[in-house]
């Protein structure tokens, strides 16, 4: 039975252990897969009409699930990024970038799709460490999903953990994965009112990188009011301009890493 | 659509409390979403009626509670309340608002038997 969650049902194929997940099976890499399963169904006592009080969260569960992975992640001093934006916004090739120029820095990925492992072949490419979860159905990844893949995953102490959520601007938003924080990753071939048209994505995130302006003249665009966009709708957000491409910007980029990285070690150190 | 996630929570958060409480079916169950939460009303409604099939909810009716929008405007450092997302202050007309309620999604109570 799974220690996160205790569920035991659904099918498991490819590594012969005896570790039965909610509704994800394996495939080689110890892929997850999700949205197979039939739910479980309770039927439970009788009586005469009532009112409970209940004055719950409807996404509480989502939160426990998150909060067992955040505190997994602090007793490791590791720093976990959700990483969020459309499709096509350059989510891999900026992560299979970044692993490229962190060298030694110890990390793992884990990767969200809906369907195949390509991203997580892309990333093992680069000779990091990654799981792959397919949600099926499903549009985004939930911290349940997450706490599964941290099991597949061997987390050095103050290791950066790069989440590579479902490309989709809209339900991410929502679910808590126990993610130190939110990057949002936005291109300058989407267009400036991505930002006013999608705007609970950028509230949530911490940082915005503004991905592909080496593109951006060729697209007629203007980078400033991505900014001013992006900050209408978040006006603490920070906002760094890079070019996976070609390289600009990357080091600002991985100086923010860094320096989020070394924030919460000596957080952790302090405690 | 993730209406059909949250629902599912419902379904969960329902089921624990039937366990605890022993009821077999719950007439209505009532729901707190805030202005500026990611859900669509109808789709929600849509995925609860599929959701719920099966369970001791099935059939119930869902009734959904409006929690107002307030945001924090950077310039006046006050909490205002705000209609739209994107509206501008009402006090000072700008436009540098970060939201601070309305993105609630609450299971606030439910009648059962």
């Amino acid at each position: 039975m799974c220690t996160v969650c205790g569920c035991g049902t659904g099918t498991v194929e490819g590594q012969g252990h005896d570790h039965h997940h909610n509704a994800p099976h394996h495939h080689g890499h110890g892929d997850l897969h999700f949205g197979h399963g039939p739910a479980g169904v309770e039927v439970a006592g009788m009586s005469q009409a009532r009112l409970i009080e209940i004055e719950t969260d409807i996404l509480a569960k989502n939160d426990r699930y998150a909060a067992a992975n955040r505190a997994r992640l602090a007793a490791l001093g590791a720093f976990a990024i959700n990483l969020v934006s459309s499709p096509g916004s350059g989510k891999t090739t900026v992560l299979c970038k970044t692993i490229e120029a962190l060298g030694a820095q110890p990390l793992a990925v884990i990767e969200g799709d809906q369907q195949t492992a390509n991203d997580a072949d892309r990333i093992r490419a680069t000779g990091a460490q990654a799981v792959q979860v397919n949600t099926g159905k499903g549009c985004h990844l939930d911290g349940h999903m997450v706490g599964h893949a941290m099991e597949h995953l061997d987390l050095a102490p103050a290791s950066l953990l790069f989440i590579e959520n479902v490309g989709n601007l809209v339900c991410p938003a929502a679910f808590d994965l126990g993610e130190d924080c939110k990057v949002a990753i936005l291109s300058v071939t989407e267009g400036e009112d991505k930002p006013l048209k999608y705007p609970d994505m950028f509230t949530a995130s911490r940082l915005a990188l503004l991905n592909k302006v080496d593109l951006a003249p060729y697209c007629d665009v203007d980078l400033d009011l991505y900014e001013a966009n992006l900050r209408r709708v978040n006006p603490g957000l920070e906002v760094i301009r890079i070019s996976a491409h070609t390289g600009e910007g990357m080091q600002s980029w991985l100086g923010w890493l860094q320096g989020a990285l070394a924030r919460k070690a000596a957080r952790a150190a302090a405690e | 659509m993730h209406e059909m996630s949250l629902v599912e929570g419902m379904r969960r958060v329902i089921e624990d409390q039937a366990r605890v409480h022993a009821f077999a079916q719950v007439k209505v169950l009532r729901v707190e979403i805030g202005r500026f939460a990611c859900v669509e009303k109808p789709a929600l409604e849509f995925a609860f009626d599929v959701v719920m099939r099966g369970s001791v909810a099935e059939g119930a009716r869902l009734e959904m509670i409006d929690l107002v929008g307030r945001a924090l405007c950077y310039d006046c450092m006050i909490e205002v309340e705000i209609a739209e997302r994107l509206s501008p202050c009402p006090d000072c007309g700008g436009g540098r608002l970060m939201p601070v309620a309305g993105e609630e999604m609450r299971i606030k109570d439910m009648e059962v038997i």
